[in-house]
């Protein structure tokens, strides 16, 4: 499935759209890591908590639990909160 | 014959210089890290950088056992923390495998997430590629591939009575509460030192097996229990070139320890009473035991963390701490309301010693005589978080 990948995270993907494969958003999170490695733990912490200012929208619905599962057909936007200075 | 012997002395001289070691000044911020090199004279800087511009760097460290490797410790406002690693002296960066992350807390205790890796040592001289970490919320990491895998290190993490002196969301620094000062006894790998701010000053001796706290002698704030390690806040604590003393800034004045002994000497009440004992960083001598530099900051009223009435200077003691000297030949004579981190300010090994110092209004600061005479080798940077050196061939 399609991912939008915000500009803090493009030193990895090199692109603002990739592709990625899961069957939940925890799997699909992992496939992004093993493709592009580092950027799991710039997004989530050590204990499967997403990370402050990040947001994963599925289909345009705000998910915070990483066992949510996913559908080949989903559209994946990962959004950093706009804040701080 | 009178040409041919001065042609034969320059070149003698250009060759005796070429062979002097350069210093690079390794300077953190809050937007990025940059990068100054000297000549042999420590008069002319080249500017590296900006590296990871946007990043958080809270501190950037080179491997002196190998000149070469370069570890900085960034995040930036929104992503996590990670470790960046250079095998080149900073031509190019590789991102750690594993950065410092801790392990899942046992049954009944709240899990704990790095927020940021604060502090970077280098471990003995004789374990190559071994470094130590100290990060926000207080951790102790360690990796043995030179920084491309972390671990937690040591059992003290999930310790009923570490997880009691960490403290709460209230207590530690406002960026979050730290482990730094990450000491290793040059004689011995298996004993280390950290501080916590706040949390107390620790030492092992079995490799990290056990910690006992070193906090007599420390002052608290008014109204704390003293005997309460929580309530102890070691800002910079450093070892000498003896490495049975130890200096300290705390959050309650300037410290020596010598060793055995465990009780900590107030040495800063020998500061000028106008100008007090209490700032963020120290740093000392590389070869004379007896001699520390410190940069005071306002602590009265709200502690404004800028220079006591606007009145810039370091302080020099050459005796361990009987008496100190203001410092300021070269500095505004205006007043000025710098703040200096308690990373922020370093000496190299020169001869004489140069000393570096990086205000939060992102000026860089050096003296190449021991902080007699001081000019400004860097103005408008961001933030300065951590201002380190070394020496490259």
């Amino acid at each position: 499935m399609k991912v939008l990948i915000p500009t803090p995270l493009r030193s990895y993907t090199g692109q603002r759209q990739v592709e990625a494969e899961g069957v939940t958003v925890g799997a699909l999170l992992a496939d992004l890591d093993r493709q592009y490695p580092g950027i799991r733990f710039r997004m989530v912490d050590e204990h499967d908590r997403m990370r402050r200012h990040m947001r994963l929208f599925v289909n345009g619905e705000q998910v915070f639990d990483l066992s949510r599962p996913l559908v080949s057909s989903d559209d994946i936007a990962i959004v950093q909160a706009l804040s701080g200075g | 014959m009178a040409a041919t012997k001065i042609k034969t002395t320059k070149k003698k001289a250009a060759k005796r210089a070429a062979a002097k070691p350069r210093t690079l000044v390794l300077v953190s911020t809050r937007k990025g890290a940059w990068i100054y090199q000297s000549d042999a004279s420590r008069r002319s800087w080249e500017t590296k950088g900006p590296h990871f511009l946007g990043h958080i760097i809270n501190h950037m460290v080179l491997d002196p056992r190998d000149g070469r490797m370069l570890l900085a410790a960034a995040k930036t406002g929104h992503l996590g923390p990670t470790v960046f690693r250079s095998t080149d002296l900073g031509k190019t960066w590789k991102e750690a495998a594993k950065p410092p992350a801790f392990a899942k807390a046992p049954a009944g205790m709240r899990d704990r997430s790095v927020d940021h890796t604060f502090w970077l040592t280098p471990a003995h001289a004789n374990e190559p590629n071994v470094w130590y970490a100290g990060t926000s919320p207080q951790g102790l990491f360690r990796s043995e591939d030179g920084g491309v895998s972390w671990a937690p290190f040591s059992n003290f993490h999930d310790d009923p009575n570490f997880r009691d002196w960490f403290g709460g969301e209230q207590d530690g620094t406002p960026d979050g509460p730290k482990l730094h000062s990450i000491l290793i006894d040059p004689r011995d790998p298996s004993h280390l030192y950290f501080a916590m701010s706040g949390g107390g000053v620790h030492e092992t001796r079995d490799r990290g097996k056990s910690w006992t706290p070193l906090v007599k002698g420390l002052e608290v704030v008014e109204g704390f229990d003293p005997k309460n390690i929580a309530f102890h806040d070691p800002h910079c604590v450093r070892m000498s070139s003896d490495p049975d003393r130890l200096w300290q800034q705390n959050h309650c004045g300037i410290y020596r320890l010598d060793r055995p002994s465990t009780e900590w000497v107030r040495v800063g009440k020998a500061m000028p009473k106008k100008t007090g004992d209490i700032g963020l960083p120290i740093t000392v001598h590389p070869r004379d035991p007896d001699t520390a530099w410190v940069f005071p900051m306002d602590g009265g009223g709200v502690w404004p963390r800028t220079s006591p009435d606007g009145i810039s200077g370091a302080f020099v003691t050459r005796n361990g701490g009987k008496t100190w000297k203001r410092q300021a030949a070269g500095m505004p004579e205006g007043p000025v309301w710098w703040t200096v981190k308690r990373q922020a300010m370093a000496a190299d090994k020169g001869d004489p010693v140069g000393i570096y110092f990086g205000t939060t209004s992102g000026e860089v600061w050096s003296s190449r005589d021991e902080g007699e005479k001081w000019s400004a080798l860097a103005r408008h940077l961001p933030e300065i978080y951590a201002v380190e050196t070394a020496e490259i061939g």
